[in-house]
C-alpha cells in the first residue's frame, strides 16, 4: 500500500510572490512539470493567454484549430508519456467542445487536467455573453472538477487536480476560472498535494487475495490472462512480463492492452473480443481459470455476458473496486496497483510451460490465417486490402514507430496486424470510439515523444472530423505520418449495414474531397497510392521523411473486418466470414 | 433477483456539485430515486446524504461502488429496512373550521400521536413522524376533510451497525502524519 505522505505535514515556509490569478495558473502548470499544453484562446480565458505570453519561453503553447483537437492532443502526449495531459479553452462553446475529449479521457482512463476560462463571477447565473455550466455539463464524464471564482484559491486547487488526475486509476480533470479570478492578485505559493481524505488512489492490497490466485493460476490446466491498459498505467510491463513468462500462461490483450507485451513474444496469443482473434475468443469460454490483469469486461470483450466464460474460475486483478462484478463475477478479485500485486503473484507461481494448451491457440490461429489473414495480406490482384498497408508499415517501421488509429474499420485491422516491440505504442480511442481522435492525439503523440516515428492510421471518415488540425501539424512542423485508408465509405456502419440490415447503405457512402489537394494545402508533403505496385515505395518514402507526410491509400470499397462476434452473441460464436 | 428498497447513505465532504455528481450516476443508470435528504452528519463538517431506492441488490451494490469511487465521498453504505432505524416528517395543514368542528380529526391526532406545531384562525398545522404507512395512513384520513397542503420529508435513518466514519478519517490522518 502506498503510503500517504504529507498532506499537511511539517509546514515549510514557502516563499511566496504577488502575481495575478492568471499568472498563477501558469506557474502551477510548471510546478506541476508541464511543458506543454493545448489550446484555443477566447475572451473568458484572455488573461491566461496573456500570461502565456510572456512565459512562452518556459509553456509552449499549440494552438489546435478546434478546442476538441486540444484534447484529444493532450490525451496523445499523456497516452505516450504517461504524464498528464494539459488543455486550455474559454467559456461556453470553447468550453462544451472540450467534452468529446474529456469523454473519451474518462473512459480510456487518461490523466487529463482542462482548464476553461468562465464569465466573471458577479455574472454567473445571468446567461452572459458565451456562459455556460460547464461544471454541470462535465461532471457525470470527470474525475473531478472544481469552479474557481477566487484567485487565492488556484494553487490548492491545481495540485490537488493534477493529484487526482494521475493517481490511482487515472482520469480527466476540468477546472474552470472565472474571468475575475484570473485578473485578482494572490500570494503565490505552491505545495504538490499528497493525499485526499476522501480518496483512497490505491486499494490496500489482500495478500490473501494474492495467494488464492496465484493457487488458481498454479493449479490450473488451461488457464488463459486477458490483459488491458492497467498493465500500461501502472508501468508494470516487464513485471506482467515475468508472469506470463513464469507461468508459461497464454496472454490475450484488450484493445487498450496492445503493445504492455510485445507482439512478437511466443506468449501473446493476439487480441480479444469483437474483431479480435479466432483462439482467444473461442478459448475465453474453453479456459478453466480465465485472469483479468487491468481490464474491465467491455461489453465489446464479452460479448454476451451470459455466455461469457461461465466454465472458468475468474480472476480479477484491478485497480478500481467498482469494477469488480460490475460485468463479469469474479471468484478471486485482486485489489490494487497491478505493479504491486503481480510483484507478489510472482513469487507464489510455479514454473509451467502449458504447451498442449498453447498449442490449441496454435492451432485456432492456423484456421484464421487459412480462412482471413492469409487473403488479407497475400492478395496479388484485386483492390488493396488495408492489412497489407499496415503489414508495409511494420516492414518499414519495424514494429518501433507509435501506431494511432481512428476509430473503425481500419482501426481493428490497424489493432490486429500492426506490431509493436515497446509499451505506450498503439494509441486509439478504444471505449468511446471518438471518430476524428487520431490526427490530433497523433499531434499530441509526436510532441510528446519527438525522437520516435508516429504513424497516423485513418479512415476517411474520421479523418474528415478533425481533417483542420493538419493546421496545427502543419505549424508545429511536427514529422506526423499520416495513412489515410480510403475506402469511400464510413466502413464499419456499411459493414453492419451489409450483416445485419440487408445492405441498406444510408448515408455511409462519401462523396470526398481531394485529400492531396488539402494537405497540399497546408504544405504538407504528399503521395498517393492506387495500385499494390505502388505501396512499397510509397510507404519507404514516408518512412524516410523528417517532415509532416501525408499518404492517401485507396483500399478496397467494401472490404469486412472479419473475424466478428456479432453484437448479442457469445465469444465462441465468432465468425470467420 | 426481486426489487427492495435500499437506503444508500453517503458521507461526503461539503462541497458544490456534490448532489449533482450523486444525482448523476443515478440518471446514468436510469434509476429513479424514491427519496433523498443531505444534511450534516455527526462528524464536524462532513455531509451526510440518504437516498432510498427500489433496485435489486445486485444493482445497490454497484451504485455504491460508483457513489464511493467520487473523489469527495468518504464513505458510502446501503441498508436494508431492517438493519436501520427509519423515519419521515411530514406536515397537513387543514382548515381551522374543519378542525373545530370535526370531532373526528381531533381524534385522529390522538390516535396516531401526531402533533399541532401552529394554530391560527383560518389553519391548523399538524406534525406526524413516523414510517412511511403511519404518514400514509393520517394523510388518507385527513383527505375527505380537504388538506390545504400536504408535504413528506424524505427518509431520514440511522444504521443499527456502526458506520466509523471518524476510524475512517482518523485513520489518514495517522497516514500523512506519519
Amino acid at each position: 500500500m502506498e503510503v500517504k505522505t504529507a498532506n499537511f505535514e511539517k509546514k515549510t515556509i514557502h516563499s511566496t510572490t504577488t502575481v495575478s490569478g492568471a499568472e498563477a495558473v501558469i506557474k502551477c502548470l510548471l510546478e506541476e512539470g508541464i511543458d506543454t499544453i493545448y489550446g484555443y484562446p477566447g475572451g473568458a480565458i484572455m488573461p491566461v493567454y496573456d500570461e502565456l505570453y510572456k512565459y512562452q519561453d518556459k509553456l509552449h503553447h499549440v494552438l489546435t484549430r478546434h478546442e476538441q483537437g486540444a484534447t484529444h492532443a493532450a490525451q496523445g502526449y499523456a497516452r505516450v508519456t504517461g504524464k498528464v495531459g494539459v488543455a486550455i479553452a474559454t467559456s461556453g462553446p470553447g468550453a462544451t467542445n472540450l467534452i468529446t475529449g474529456i469523454a473519451d479521457a474518462q473512459i480510456d482512463s487518461t490523466p487529463l487536467i482542462c482548464i476553461t476560462g468562465q464569465v466573471g463571477s458577479h455574472l454567473l447565473g445571468s446567461d452572459a455573453f458565451q456562459e455556460i455550466d460547464i461544471v454541470g455539463i462535465s461532471t457525470p464524464i470527470t474525475k473531478w472538477n472544481y469552479q474557481i471564482t477566487k484567485a487565492s484559491e488556484i494553487p490548492e486547487v491545481f495540485a490537488k487536480a493534477f493529484y487526482i488526475a494521475r493517481s490511482g486509476r487515472p482520469g480527466p480533470v476540468l477546472i474552470d476560472i472565472t474571468k475575475d479570478a484570473q485578473f485578482a492578485s494572490m500570494d503565490f505559493s505552491y505545495k504538490k498535494c499528497s493525499g485526499i481524505r476522501s480518496y483512497t488512489p490505491f486499494p490496500e492490497v489482500n495478500l490473501l487475495a494474492v495467494q488464492r490466485a496465484a493457487e488458481a493460476m498454479n493449479q490450473a490446466k488451461k488457464p488463459l490472462i486477458v490483459f488491458g491498459q492497467g498493465v500500461i498505467l501502472g508501468e508494470a510491463e516487464a513485471l506482467f512480463k515475468q508472469v506470463v513468462e513464469k507461468s508459461g500462461i497464454p496472454a490475450a490483450w484488450t484493445i487498450l492492452g496492445l503493445s504492455a507485451l510485445e507482439t512478437k513474444h511466443p506468449l501473446n496469443v493476439g487480441m480479444v473480443g469483437m474483431h479480435g482473434n479466432y483462439g482467444p475468443n473461442m478459448l475465453t469460454n474453453e479456459c478453466d481459470v480465465l485472469i483479468a490483469i487491468g481490464m474491465r469486461f467491455d461489453d465489446r470483450v464479452t460479448g454476451n455476458l451470459e455466455q461469457y466464460a461461465k466454465q472458468a474460475t475468474v480472476i480479477h486483478f484491478e485497480i478500481d473496486p467498482a469494477e469488480i462484478n460490475k460485468n463479469v463475477k469474479a471468484d478471486i478479485p485482486v485489489l490494487g496497483n497491478v505493479k504491486e500485486t503481480l510483484q507478489l503473484l510472482l513469487e507464489f507461481l510455479k514454473p509451467n510451460e502449458h504447451t498442449a494448451w498453447h498449442q490449441e491457440f496454435k492451432d485456432y490461429y492456423a484456421k484464421e490465417y487459412d480462412k482471413v489473414i492469409k487473403h488479407e495480406l497475400n492478395a496479388s490482384e484485386g483492390e488493396l486490402k488495408m492489412a497489407e498497408v499496415i503489414d508495409e508499415i511494420n516492414t518499414c517501421f519495424k514494429g518501433d514507430a507509435i501506431i494511432v488509429s481512428d476509430v473503425g474499420q481500419h482501426q481493428m485491422v490497424a489493432c490486429r496486424y500492426a506490431k509493436f516491440n515497446s509499451s505506450r505504442s498503439n494509441v486509439t480511442s478504444g471505449g468511446l470510439g471518438t471518430m476524428g481522435f487520431a490526427l490530433p492525439a497523433a499531434l499530441g503523440a509526436k510532441m510528446g515523444c519527438p525522437d520516435r516515428e508516429v504513424v497516423a492510421i485513418i479512415g476517411d471518415g474520421g479523418y474528415q472530423m478533425t481533417i483542420q488540425e493538419l493546421g496545427t501539424i502543419f505549424q508545429t512542423k511536427s514529422a506526423v505520418k499520416i495513412v489515410l485508408l480510403n475506402n469511400g465509405f464510413l466502413g464499419m456502419v456499411r459493414q453492419w449495414q451489409q450483416m445485419f440490415f440487408e445492405r441498406r447503405y444510408a448515408s455511409t457512402e462519401l462523396v470526398n474531397p481531394d485529400f492531396i489537394t488539402i494537405a497540399k494545402g497546408y504544405h504538407i508533403k504528399t503521395n498517393q497510392v492506387t495500385e499494390r505496385s505502388q505501396l512499397k515505395d510509397a510507404v519507404r518514402d514516408m518512412f524516410e521523411a523528417n517532415e509532416p507526410y501525408f499518404l492517401e491509400v485507396k483500399v478496397e470499397k467494401e472490404e469486412n473486418v472479419f473475424p466478428m462476434i456479432p453484437t448479442g452473441a457469445a465469444v465462441s460464436e465468432i465468425r470467420l466470414e | 433477483m426481486e426489487k427492495k428498497n435500499f437506503t444508500v447513505s453517503v458521507y461526503t465532504e461539503n462541497n458544490i456539485g456534490l448532489l449533482s455528481r450523486i444525482a448523476a450516476i443515478f440518471l446514468k443508470r436510469h434509476i429513479n430515486i424514491e427519496s433523498i435528504t443531505a444534511s450534516k452528519s455527526e462528524v464536524n463538517g462532513v455531509m451526510r446524504f440518504i437516498i432510498v431506492v427500489n433496485v435489486t441488490e445486485e444493482k445497490v451494490i454497484k451504485i455504491v461502488g460508483q457513489i464511493e469511487k467520487q473523489i469527495e465521498v468518504i464513505k458510502a453504505f446501503y441498508h436494508t429496512d431492517e438493519e436501520l432505524i427509519y423515519q419521515e416528517t411530514a406536515l397537513y395543514k387543514i382548515r381551522s373550521a374543519d378542525f373545530v368542528e370535526d370531532l373526528n380529526i381531533q381524534d385522529f391526532i390522538k390516535e396516531t400521536n401526531a402533533r399541532i406545531v401552529t394554530v391560527t384562525p383560518k389553519f391548523f398545522v399538524i406534525e406526524k413522524t413516523g414510517k412511511r404507512q403511519e404518514t400514509e395512513n393520517l394523510y388518507e384520513k385527513l383527505k375527505p376533510y380537504g388538506l390545504m397542503q400536504f408535504v413528506r420529508s424524505g427518509t431520514i435513518a440511522v444504521s443499527k451497525n456502526e458506520m466509523q466514519i471518524s476510524e475512517i478519517l482518523e485513520k489518514f490522518n495517522t497516514n500523512t502524519v506519519s
